[in-house]
């Protein structure tokens, strides 16, 4: 039997299998997750709140099930939850002082499905406020560091569940990526993530940032994890009306291996100036991996992708300005004294938002506002359409498109925040994706001089999520990527 | 829609819209950056668009509808669990109508 310090390193699918020989209990994978957790995250504060006693529970509960026979795949398997999630009667923050002490009465519709296949959650994991941001750097509740190198972020949004997973502190971990908040700290931090198809898993539940952009997707260690994972989350909800009732598929029966015959675009306008060079080596040593496998690669063109950046700031920020409103110290959250209900509002919002939520909600209520809806936001919708366009003609050429998922590894603590506008710019190769609504997988595929992760991004169209992991598992088969853990 | 600063002006009437009260230097330091990211944002300008359809959704669902019927159990107490001030079943804010 593995010593329980290692039992929180396993990948689900090994963990799974072992459960069910009865090499251990889902209560000592359990605690090995949480010793895991006491040990190294007052280091890299992936964890806004721990859930000790919960999963505990949830664990003897696993193993009740695992006895009895015929438990699913995820039960027992201990999992971050990003703090956007409503979990019933567990303190919800989304990293902001307005929601510090919210706790929702009732849990989101995969939190419900997760819970019901029996998995653990040992926790809710750090977040930018209100999934704005690209380095876990906006939180209220403090930076999330890179489990690779401390001084470093993890990536953002989604940044304290790539790290938990990237750590060994979970063995995976939900995110939400609205311009490529679960890609780019999977890559971050040398993790998989997918955010899948926009419609493909249910929204109910989870704290709106832009409701035409925002999807669920999780974090694993290897792509046949992801596969697992998104086979319980994906599926039709009559709670969330944007939310596809087209069947679900069995991702990990997917997995065939093959890629023979993939015909792979790559943008041309993905591999630009101002890239750190490594990270171009890495993916184009990749692409050549394929080619070895009997893939072809061809060179695409998306012509509008140099305008996504400024079309996500529009569209998101307006969706978002919307989305806020609630958040009016009225019926939950922080309230701030005041005698008449405007100042109520203005003061609550004001001593509640850190400041990139701020600049957003005026960004997005500008753009909305009268004179200059036509200008902005009507104007952003019609690029929105000649960016789907772009990957529309592509796919008719090619199978999926490959991509680095971010210009460089990630950057220090407090590089970029004295600049918004730099930071926005990070989100350069993953945002067209979300306004496309397409599946996009962050996985490892290399590493730069400094011993940091460097990610590849697998792009399909809607609803191509068999293929994607087909081809992102086949990859990761065949050992072109070294996987390394952290040393902490 | 030509590149200019934003005003004053425009700021504060932007944080009433967006019910934010800013203090003086932060209403500065916003500003400074609504330019810069609206200066940005003016590339898409160089596009034409005059004929293009906008793009609101990119989901497969359309606009289902369902039945106008309660199918939720009633359940005040949770829903007034988390008010910051409550009174019987009400959330209780400062007078609104004198």
């Amino acid at each position: 039997m593995a010593p329980s310090s290692e039992l929180n390193r396993l990948t689900i699918s090994d963990a799974a299998d072992r459960l069910r020989r009865r090499e251990f209990s889902a209560l000592e994978l359990t605690r090995a997750c949480l010793e895991r957790i006491g040990a190294v995250d007052p280091k890299l504060n992936a964890f806004i709140t721990v859930t000790e006693e919960e999963a505990i529970a949830q664990a003897e509960e696993a193993d009740r099930r695992l006895k009895a026979g015929g438990a699913a795949t995820l039960c027992g398997i201990p999992l971050g939850i990003k703090d956007i999630y409503c979990t019933a009667g567990v303190r919800t923050t989304c990293a902001s002082k307005i929601l510090e002490n919210f706790v929702p009465p009732f849990d989101a519709t995969v939190i419900a499905k997760l819970r019901c296949e029996g998995a653990v959650f040992v926790g809710k994991t750090n977040m930018d406020e209100f999934a704005m941001g690209s380095s876990t750097e906006n939180s209220a509740f403090g930076p999330t560091t890179n489990p690779h190198d401390r001084t470093r972020v993890a990536g953002g949004s989604s940044g304290g569940s790539a790290a938990a997973v990237a750590a060994d502190e979970c063995l995976g971990a939900l995110g939400t990526d609205t311009g490529g908040s679960i890609r780019e700290p999977a890559a971050f931090c040398g993790v998989v993530g997918i955010k899948p198809t926009y419609s493909r898993v249910s929204r109910y539940g989870v704290v709106a940032y832009a409701s035409s952009l925002d999807q669920v997707g999780p974090f694993s260690k290897s792509v046949r994890d992801a596969a697992i994972l998104l086979r319980t989350l994906a599926g039709e909800d009559p709670q969330d009306s944007t939310c596809s009732a087209r069947p679900v598929p069995d991702y990990e029966r997917a997995l065939t291996g093959n890629v023979k015959g993939l015909c792979i675009g790559v943008p041309k306008e993905f591999f630009v100036e101002g890239m750190q060079p490594e990270v171009e080596k890495a993916v184009r040593t990749m692409l050549k991996h394929y080619e070895s496998m009997g893939a072809s690669t061809m060179e695409i063109s998306l012509p509008h992708s140099s305008y996504a950046i400024a079309c996500y700031y529009i569209v998101a920020t307006a969706e978002a300005s919307a989305n806020l409103a609630r958040y009016d110290g009225v019926r939950y959250g922080l309230r701030e004294g005041a005698e008449d209900n405007i100042e109520l509002n203005e003061k609550t919002r004001e001593r509640g938002f850190g400041a990139e939520v701020k600049r957003r909600i005026m960004l997005g209520t500008f753009a909305l506002s009268a004179g200059y809806y036509d200008a902005y936001y009507l104007k952003a919708m019609k690029v929105r359409t000649l960016i789907r366009r772009d990957f529309e003609r592509a796919f008719e050429n090619c199978d999926v498109i490959v991509t680095p998922v971010a210009p460089t590894t990630a950057f220090r603590l407090g590089e970029k925040m004295s600049d918004p506008l730099t930071m926005y710019l990070s989100d350069i190769f993953t945002i067209s994706v979300n306004l496309a609504g397409l599946p996009g997988l962050s996985m490892p595929c290399g590493y730069d001089a400094n011993d940091l992760p460097i990610g590849m991004q697998i792009i399909g169209p809607q609803f191509s999520e068999e293929m994607v992991l087909r081809a992102g598992d086949a990859l990761e088969r065949s050992g072109a990527v070294p996987l390394r853990r952290p040393a902490l | 829609m030509a590149s200019r600063k934003i005003a004053p002006e425009q700021v504060r009437h932007v944080a009433r819209l967006a019910r934010l009260s800013l203090a003086p230097d932060e209403e500065d330091r916003i500003r400074a950056n609504m330019d810069e990211i609206l200066g940005y944002i003016d590339k898409l300008n160089e596009l034409s668009t005059d004929s293009i359809e906008p793009t609101a959704q990119v989901g497969d669902a359309g606009t289902p509808t369902r039945a106008d019927a309660v199918t939720n159990r009633p359940d005040a107490d949770a829903m007034l669990a988390n008010a910051p001030a409550r009174e019987r079943g009400y959330f209780k804010v400062p007078k609104i109508i004198d």
